[in-house]
């Protein structure tokens, strides 16, 4: 091919300053890495890197600070809106931001995300759904769709032993306090880019203080599906979409306006 | 005459899961089967003419691995 001048090019697309140069821990194709990026974007447009203040989750988002070029802290399992709380109610001009798993988030932390949501901390929450436990093994979580296999559930979830799943957005959306709450998907381009746009909404709702924002991301797990990345995001289309679908479950009234 | 582009990919990032291929919409990203990154992966790279800055390979990216340029249009074109 022929060699490329790159003076007559201008950038569209390149690494975000908010986002370290770092090569993660994250498996081949497992879309944490989009959602990474797409806040590290959001925070790099909206200009608040350098007041921002992050709470990182346990599970595969364990060593997310590793990756974030902003401030950081970890929280105990399931703990991060707790943490979140603390830390915006002594810094309420700083943006802060938890980024959990569906282990961490309604599982162990179904207490936490749900009061946070009930007092209407001004947070964001960024909540990845890859329908199982990424960092222990892909075992059942509470968002394993019915008759889904996992290390834990070799024969399919069974609903009649082991409950249903829970579908965390519309069941916080219900709390008064909760300012902006939609599910957005990251397994093509044009989602990906909608889920941009929640993401920039999300922070918008704090920056306004106008409650509790959390955007849900269905994501892929092609270690833990047993599938390669590409086979995986036509995985989550065909079977969580349906189970799981994709809307704006509460926008709070000042922001219908907005437009980015 | 669509403008052209160009894609640089990160060879320490690219993990080659191959959401850029199969997403190009004009088919010019491929493994390349020759080389090998620090990681032991094949790294995504541009292998046709036909580029034209999109963009698309980058917004599905997981490793942010990927820079994409774009021609500059002309200030006449631009009018």
């Amino acid at each position: 091919m022929a060699t490329t001048n790159f003076e007559n090019m201008q950038v569209i697309y390149q690494h975000p300053e908010s986002l370290l140069d770092k090569n993660t821990h994250y498996c081949p194709g497992c879309t944490h890495g989009v959602a990474h990026r797409l806040v590290a974007e959001v925070l790099d447009e909206m200009n608040l890197r350098d007041k921002t203040i992050g709470v990182a989750s346990v599970g595969c988002s364990v060593f997310a600070y590793n990756y974030f070029d902003f401030d950081f802290v970890e929280a105990p399992h399931g703990r991060a809106p707790a943490m979140a709380t603390g830390v915006k109610r002594v810094h309420p001009d700083k943006i802060v931001l938890t980024y959990q798993g569906d282990g961490d988030l309604i599982s162990i932390g179904t207490g936490e995300i749900t009061h946070a949501a009930a007092r209407g901390e001004n947070i964001t929450v960024i909540f990845i759904n890859n329908a199982n436990y990424g960092m222990t093994g892909g075992q059942m979580a509470p968002t394993t769709l019915p008759g889904q296999k996992t290390t834990s559930s070799p024969k399919g979830r069974d609903v009649e032993q082991a409950g249903y799943p829970i579908r965390t957005s519309e069941m916080l959306a219900t709390l008064d306090g909760a300012g902006y709450i939609v599910r957005r998907s990251l397994h093509d381009p044009k989602h990906i880019r909608q889920a941009k746009k929640a993401i920039r909404m999300a922070f918008e709702t704090q920056v306004r203080g106008l409650g509790f924002s959390m955007v849900e991301l269905l994501s892929t797990c092609p270690t833990n599906w047993h599938l390669s990345p590409v086979e995986a995001t036509h995985w989550l289309e065909e079977n969580m979409l349906p189970f799981y679908p994709l809307d704006d479950f509460k926008v709070h009234p000042a922001l219908k306006n907005l437009n980015f | 005459m669509p403008l052209s582009g160009t894609i640089v990919v990160d060879e320490n990032l690219c993990k080659a899961c191959e959401l850029c291929i199969v997403n190009c919409p004009v088919q010019v990203i491929a493994l390349d089967m020759e080389h090998i990154t620090p990681r032991g992966f094949h790294p995504a790279t541009l292998v046709k003419e036909g580029c034209t800055g999109c963009g698309t390979c980058a917004v599905v990216c997981p490793e942010a691995a990927i820079t994409v340029y774009r021609e500059k249009r002309a200030e006449k074109e631009r009018a």
